[in-house]
């Protein structure tokens, strides 16, 4: 059981959740996450850690409503217990001086990216922070990201805030004009993840991005959430989540994301239209 | 209580069957197939036995029951005398009772064995732990009372064992648990239909009656290493099992319809998809389905293929039925239920269409030649003999190899070449004092029963052990 401490709306159906989890917090890093359930009869999802604090004894995660479990996540309030939560599980991120680091964040990737971004600032790199969502209501973190990073862009699909496009546009920029960065790390939905490693690629910057596999155990014993990385089968949940993305199949890792499509779509709907125990 | 009866008269009695679910029915729900003993058919089977005045039915069985002991007692009608006995030394009846191989163990040294009609011993151990189950028969807790703490990582049989083998003397015992539920495979990995879950659980949680403390979603490794764990407590036993799955590594492996069993059967058992959408993991299942390997687990992830809905299930086997390392009674059932048997094939890739998924396998047919060191015949593949099953789905049930999760976090713990951690074999002890380990993780995948041998054997040890005044958090320096 682990108590919430808060639960905050902070853009249209993407919410942040402080957490009262003592054990997970004093080991959390970077680039971890954990998997949590709702409830007994719940599925096991993988959120990643958007922040730690030690001495409070706390996380934070950031979701968005996207089927049944989340929607189920986002009805909790402050005093209730999620069923289970175990981690931190994962590999952390590298952290250590490279130089000129560029974080890149798309939708709710912002959150993970900023735990990176905060420890890599503090490791003495000069961090050039690009975030991007589809509009202006739905973006996130820009003040705590702005905190961390040397400079800050932001995009929007629809121009209602910032650049206008997606977040591959001020990179292409950056690295059209030959800034000198030493490494990128790439969090999102795994097309942005993708598009920005076809960026990146021709200058042989190393990109790391997190795999956001579909998950059960979360501990390497189902594989469900492998993906293929320079030809070899790495299960994510145990040798990543972090991968050099010009070496990962990313045609493969969408399909694999697609593989219960249509459970999940028939879990929310029924969901929605008769809510659950 | 019923009349013993006399010896050549026992001796003439045909063993009693234990009455099943019909197959036709059976693969349409996932309740378990044997339906298990009446009071009538326990007596019954319970007279047969001879009470042979050295039994040899007990050396078989690892868990050491004292099997005449328990059986005279259910003759005596003292049902809740006969769950205490075998309490005395297995922690785990109604596991045992329903899934170790007991035509291997007790019931092949039982003397009737040579005319091939052994006291079915393992429907009797199942029958009495299912009584005292519907009768609450609850165990006293220890009367003994001792200060030192042992941490056991890992809830399955061989943690489990271990763990109340020691609470039973005294010990103050904490296991850690990295998923939501305790029990370890026999939780995600042995189906409802051959293993209730609502069985395993009360067995498992009765143990709080011994004073064990159970700690779950505790991922050792990860939440804390074994090295921290060894500040804090006097003795460890990793009984982690060996539950990272093997994948042929063969073209086409990714596809979206190839899963490992392990991940098919987890959905199924833990999460309890096969109630989907009532629970919320989802589950899905081909209408030709071929599970790789003929094993245990190759056939408990058939047969839940099959009644979650599959048409067409094959198991695909590069061997013949006679090397098959699954339960004869297995092979049996899944027969009786439709599963179809390829022997001697092997897939060499799986084919896929545009969108990942699976649409057939191209396999390459075998003969057998000379016994390899495993002592099996190795198969061989004939060349140009190629052809292609049509399925959609594919389920890799190929065993299971070390998780290096908690190895990774133990200072000066020896591992071999597998990754399994090196012991001594009397006493499970590992290269560094005070740590000890058994279970899948010392040998590979193997059996719940070789599981609780070692679980056994490592609580004798650790009693030694600490009674002899060792402890982890004496000695902080780890061996070299």
């Amino acid at each position: 059981m682990a108590k919430i401490i808060s639960k905050n709306e902070i853009a249209p159906d993407i919410y942040s959740l402080l957490v009262q989890a003592p054990l997970i917090a004093a080991k959390a890093r970077p680039g971890q996450f954990v998997i949590l359930m709702v409830r007994e009869k719940g599925e096991r999802i993988p959120l990643t850690i958007a922040d730690y604090d030690r001495e409070r004894g706390t996380i934070r995660m950031v979701f968005e409503v996207v089927g049944k479990t989340t929607a189920m996540l986002s009805k909790l309030n402050e005093g209730d217990d999620l069923y289970s939560l175990v981690g931190p599980l994962g590999i952390p991120s590298e952290i250590k001086h490279y130089g000129t680091v560029t974080v890149v964040g798309g939708g709710i990737g912002v959150a993970p990216v900023y735990p990176i971004a905060r420890e890599l600032k503090r490791a003495g790199n000069r961090v050039i922070a690009i975030i991007g969502a589809r509009s202006k209501k739905l973006l996130i973190m820009e003040e705590e990201m702005r905190s961390v990073s040397d400079e800050l862009l932001v995009t929007t699909d629809d121009g209602s805030y910032g650049r206008k496009g997606f977040v591959t546009g001020p990179l292409a920029e950056l690295l059209a004009r030959g800034e000198k960065i030493d490494k990128i790390w790439a969090i999102g939905p795994a097309v942005m993840m993708k598009a920005v490693c076809e960026v990146t690629k021709p200058y042989g910057i190393e990109t790391i991005t997190s795999l956001n596999a579909t998950m059960l155990d979360g501990t390497g014993m189902c594989g469900t959430c492998r993906v293929t990385v320079a030809g070899e089968t790495k299960f994510a949940c145990v040798d990543g989540p972090e991968f050099n993305g010009h070496h990962v199949d990313w045609v493969e890792f969408i399909n694999r994301l697609a593989r219960y499509k249509q459970q999940e779509k028939m879990a929310y709907e029924l969901y929605k239209s008769r809510g659950d125990a | 209580m019923a009349q013993p009866i006399p010896i050549p008269e026992r001796m003439k009695r045909p063993p009693r069957p234990m009455p099943e679910q019909r197959p036709e029915e059976r693969i349409k729900n996932f309740n378990e197939v044997p339906l298990g003993y009446s009071v009538e058919d326990a007596i019954y089977e319970a007279q047969r036995c001879l009470q042979c005045q050295k039994p040899t039915c007990v050396a078989g069985c690892p868990a050491e029951v004292n099997i005449p002991g328990f059986i005279q007692k259910i003759v005596e009608e003292d049902f809740a005398g006969a769950y205490l006995e075998i309490l005395k030394t297995n922690s785990l009846p109604a596991v045992c009772g329903r899934v170790c191989p007991q035509e291997e163990q007790c019931q092949k040294t039982c003397v009737y064995a040579k005319k091939g009609k052994p006291i079915y011993i393992g429907k009797l151990e199942r029958f009495v732990a299912d009584w005292a189950r519907k009768h609450n028969i609850r165990e006293n807790p220890p009367q003994v009372k001792r200060e030192q703490r042992v941490a056991v990582v890992g809830s399955g049989p061989a943690g489990f064992t271990c763990a109340s083998d020691l609470a039973r003397k005294g010990y103050r015992v904490t296991i850690f648990e990295a998923l939501h539920k305790l029990g370890g495979v026999l939780m995600y990995g042995i189906p409802e239909f051959r293993l209730p879950k609502e069985i395993v659980d009360w067995e498992i949680n009765k143990a709080k009656d011994l004073g064990i403390e159970m700690v779950t979603n505790f991922v050792v490794g990860l939440t804390k290493s074994v090295d921290e764990l060894a500040e804090e407590f006097d003795a460890i036993f990793l009984a982690n099992g060996a539950g990272a799955p093997k994948f042929m590594q063969i073209p086409g492996e990714n596809l979206n319809d190839v899963c490992s069993a392990n991940e098919f059967l987890t959905r199924s058992n833990l999460m309890k998809s096969y109630l989907f959408p009532e629970y919320d993991t989802p589950i899905k299942v081909g209408e030709k389905v071929a599970v790789i390997g003929a094993g245990n687990v190759a056939m408990d992830a058939a047969r839940t293929a099959l009644r979650l809905g599959a048409k067409e299930v094959h198991i695909v086997y590069r061997r013949t039925r006679e090397e098959a390392p699954a339960r004869a009674e297995e092979i049996v059932h899944a027969e009786e239920e439709g599963v179809i048997f390829d022997f001697l094939t092997l897939p060499v890739r799986i084919l896929g269409d545009e969108k990942g998924n699976v649409t057939g396998m191209e396999c390459i047919r075998m003969r057998l030649g000379e016994p390899d060191e495993s002592g099996r015949r190795r198969p061989i593949p004939i060349e140009n003999s190629n052809f292609i099953i049509k399925v959609d789905m594919v389920i890799d049930a190929l065993g299971t190899m070390a998780n290096p999760l908690v190895a990774r976090s133990a200072t000066g713990v020896r591992t071999n070449k597998w990754g399994y951690f090196e012991v001594d074999e009397k006493t499970c002890a590992t290269s560094r004092e005070g740590i000890f380990a058994g279970g899948d993780i010392i040998r590979g995948s193997a059996t719940v029963i070789s599981a609780i041998g070692d679980g056994k054997k490592a609580a004798r040890a650790i009693d030694e052990y600490l009674s002899r005044g060792g402890s982890l958090r004496k000695s902080r320096k780890p061996a070299p």
